[in-house]
C-alpha cells in the first residue's frame, strides 16, 4: 500500500475527519464501489482543465468496460477513457484538447474505426441536458441547433435506444407551444448519469466542496447524478470554507465519496494549484497518434503504476515544480507552453 | 499549409508579415467598442487581443467555459486554459456563458473555425464522409453550433482550399444562412448569421438579400484568380478590392505584446 492510501486509511482510522470518514476513500475504493461496467458516467472539467485524472486512471487500471460516457468537452479524460477501451457509448459535444489536439487522437481513431457508438450534441445542449437532469425534468428546450445535422443524424438507432432503456429519441423539433407558427424549438432529453466524477480544489472536513476558477458544467453534472465522487487537492477545516460560503458549490449531502488526490487533475490544470503540463501533453500527443506507442503510454503511465502516488513519483518533482501555479495568478506564468 | 508564406507589402516601406498575421488583423478590424466577443483560441484569440489593444479597448472577450473579460496577459491555448480565469470580471460556467451569447441586449460576435464552409456560411466541424462511418472525424460542435445559433453575428476563420470551401458540406454542424434568403429566420432563429469568412487569402462577406458568399477583399500579393481557384463553389468577385495591409503598429503589438512566444503565430 502506498503512502497516499495509507494517509487515507490513517485519516479514517484516526477519525481525523469524523464527519466524512465513512465517505473518504482511496481512488481504488471509490471507483470499485461506484463505477460498474455499463455505468453511465459524467466527468468534470473541460479539455485541459480540472479533469478528474486520478479517478480516470483508476477506472482504466480496474479495466472498467462498456461505459456510457456523457460529455460536453472533456478532452484529456475522455481521450484516455476511450483510448483504453473503457467506453462503448459516447454522447459528446467536443472531442478536442485545444492546441494540444484539435481532435483528440484516440477519440478520432475509435470513431473512424467504428469502435465506439457516438451521438453528437453541442456544448450548450449537453449542459442543458445535465441541467434538466439536475432539475428532475424529463427534457429541456433550446433554440440552438435548429436545421443542423445534429438534428438530422442520429448516432444511436431507435432500436438500440429502446433495447437499452435510453430516451426514445435523440431530440425532438417542435413548434414553441406558447408561440406562433414557425417558431420551432429543440427538445433535448435530460441526462441522469449513474456517477459523476469531478476534481475540486477544496473539500471541508464537513464535506463542503469548493471549486476555484471556472466551474464549467461540473455542478449541473453533479446534481444530475445518482452518485458523486469528488477528488480534491486539499481537505481543509470547515471554518475556512464556512467563513466565505458564497464561494462554495456543493453541500456534503450531495457527495457520496471523497478522494484526497493532490495533483489529481494532472496533466490537466487545477486553478491556483498547478497549470496544465505542456511537456506531458506534447508527449501524449506523439504517443496517442500511434497504436503501438499508445499501448506503451498506457503500460507506462497507467497500468505500470500502482496508484496515484506512484504516478506522481513517475511524473517527478521537477516537472510538478515547473507547472506549480503562482498563488496570485492561479497559473504558472512564463511556463514553456510550446 | 500557407502559414509559411510571406506576403510582401506593396507600399514603398516594405513590411513583411505572414498570412496568419494578416488574418488576425483583418478579423480584428470587424471588432468595435462595446462588442461582446465569444472567442475561441487560435487566430480568433489573436484578432480579439489586437483589436482590444488598438481600436476597440472597450470590446469585451469572454469564453464559452465561463471566463468573462480576463486580463489575457498570457495567451490561452484552449478555452479552458487557466489564463481565461485570470483577473476576470467573473468566473462562471457554461450555462452562464451561453446565456450571454444569446442575450438580447448585447451585440455578441462569435469567432469560429471549421473544417468546411459552404456558400451560405454553414459550417462543418464534425466529420468527412458518412456520419456513421466517417473517413475523418473532427472534434464536433463544441460551442460552435450554439454560438452560430444564438450570437448576434459570427465570423469564420478558414484556410482557403477547394476541400474546405465546398459546394456541399459533409455534415452541417453550425447554422449559417442555411439555404440563403430568409431561411435562417424561417428556421426559428431570431437573429445572427455569419458576417464574414476570413481566410489566409482574403475576406468574404455575404450578400444582403441572397445571403450568398462573395469576395470582398483579397490580401496584397494574392490574386482574385488564386482565390477563385481555391474555392470549391462559384464565388462572386465583382466587388473585390485589395485589403489594407497591416501597419507597423498592428504588427508590433501582435508580435511583441499579444503573442511574443509565437504560440499561435507559429
Amino acid at each position: 500500500m502506498s503512502d497516499a492510501s495509507q494517509r487515507c486509511e490513517l485519516a479514517r482510522i484516526s477519525e481525523q475527519y469524523p464527519d466524512i470518514c465513512d465517505k473518504l476513500l482511496t481512488p481504488k475504493e471509490a471507483v470499485a464501489r461506484y463505477v460498474k461496467n455499463e455505468s453511465m458516467i459524467a466527468i468534470g472539467g473541460f479539455t485541459i482543465n480540472r479533469n478528474p485524472m486520478a479517478l480516470i486512471y483508476e477506472m482504466v487500471r480496474q479495466r472498467v468496460r462498456d461505459l456510457h460516457l456523457v460529455a460536453h468537452s472533456n478532452g484529456q479524460g475522455l481521450d484516455v477513457l476511450v483510448g483504453a477501451g473503457c467506453v462503448r457509448r459516447l454522447e459528446v459535444a467536443y472531442g478536442g484538447n485545444g492546441r494540444f489536439a484539435p481532435t483528440c487522437f484516440r477519440f478520432r481513431k475509435a470513431v473512424e474505426r467504428g469502435e465506439l457508438l457516438v451521438e453528437d450534441y453541442s456544448n450548450y445542449q449537453m449542459t442543458l441536458r445535465f441541467l434538466a437532469g439536475a432539475l428532475s425534468v424529463p427534457f429541456v428546450p433550446t433554440k440552438s441547433g435548429l436545421q443542423t445535422d445534429l438534428v438530422r443524424y442520429e448516432g444511436f438507432s431507435e432500436e438500440m435506444r429502446a433495447a437499452e432503456c435510453l430516451p426514445k429519441k435523440k431530440l425532438i423539433v417542435t413548434p414553441n407551444p406558447f408561440g406562433t407558427d414557425g417558431d420551432d424549438v429543440l427538445l433535448l432529453p435530460a441526462l441522469t448519469p449513474d456517477v459523476t466524477l469531478l476534481h475540486a480544489q477544496y473539500v471541508g472536513d464537513d464535506g463542503t466542496v469548493r471549486i476555484k476558477g471556472l466551474s464549467f458544467a461540473d455542478l449541473e453534472q453533479a446534481k444530475a447524478a445518482g452518485a458523486v465522487i469528488v477528488s480534491c487537492e486539499e481537505i481543509v477545516p470547515r471554518w475556512y470554507l464556512r467563513q466565505d460560503p458564497d464561494q462554495n458549490c456543493l453541500p456534503p449531502f450531495l457527495v457520496d465519496a471523497y478522494v484526497l488526490a493532490p495533483y489529481g487533475a494532472h496533466p490537466t490544470a487545477c486553478h491556483y494549484f498547478y497549470d496544465y503540463d505542456p511537456a506531458h501533453l506534447n508527449m501524449y500527443k506523439v504517443m496517442a497518434k500511434d497504436d503501438a506507442q499508445w499501448q506503451r503510454y498506457l503500460d507506462e503511465w497507467v497500468y505500470g503504476v500502482a496508484d496515484h502516488e506512484d504516478y506522481l513519483d513517475k511524473v517527478g518533482g521537477s516537472a510538478l515544480m515547473r507547472i506549480r501555479a503562482d498563488s496570485v495568478l492561479g497559473f504558472a506564468p512564463g511556463l514553456d507552453r510550446r | 499549409m500557407r502559414e509559411e508564406d510571406i506576403v510582401p507589402n506593396t507600399e514603398t516601406q516594405v513590411l513583411q508579415y505572414t498570412s496568419r498575421e494578416m488574418m488576425a488583423i483583418a478579423a480584428g478590424r470587424f471588432i468595435r467598442n462595446g462588442d461582446v466577443l465569444f472567442a475561441g483560441t487560435g487566430v480568433a484569440m489573436l484578432a480579439a487581443c489586437v483589436a482590444k489593444r488598438i481600436h476597440a479597448p472597450k470590446a469585451v472577450v469572454f469564453f464559452e467555459t465561463g471566463g468573462i473579460d480576463p486580463a489575457l496577459t498570457e495567451l490561452p491555448l484552449a478555452v479552458a486554459d487557466p489564463r481565461v480565469m485570470d483577473e476576470t470580471s467573473m468566473n462562471s460556467g457554461l450555462i452562464e456563458s451561453f446565456s450571454i451569447v444569446a442575450h438580447r441586449k448585447l451585440h455578441t460576435i462569435a469567432f469560429l473555425g471549421a473544417a468546411q464552409v459552404d456558400r451560405y456560411g454553414n459550417l462543418n466541424s464534425t466529420c468527412i464522409g458518412d456520419y456513421h462511418k466517417p473517413t475523418v472525424r473532427f472534434s464536433g460542435s463544441g460551442g460552435a453550433c450554439d454560438a452560430g445559433s444564438l450570437a448576434s453575428a459570427f465570423i469564420v476563420f478558414m484556410q482557403h482550399g477547394r476541400r474546405k470551401f465546398v459546394e456541399q458540406l459533409d455534415y452541417l454542424t453550425t447554422p449559417g444562412w442555411l439555404t440563403g434568403g430568409d431561411s435562417r429566420r424561417a428556421a426559428g432563429f431570431a437573429r445572427g448569421g455569419p458576417i464574414a469568412v476570413v481566410s489566409d487569402l482574403g475576406v468574404m462577406k455575404f450578400r444582403e438579400d441572397s445571403k450568398e458568399m462573395y469576395l470582398a477583399e483579397y490580401y496584397p500579393g494574392v490574386t482574385i484568380d488564386e482565390i477563385l481557384e481555391h474555392t470549391g463553389f462559384q464565388l462572386d468577385a465583382s466587388d473585390a478590392v485589395e485589403a489594407i495591409p497591416p501597419n507597423e503598429k498592428e504588427l508590433r503589438i501582435l508580435r511583441t505584446n499579444v503573442d511574443p512566444q509565437r504560440l499561435i503565430l507559429g
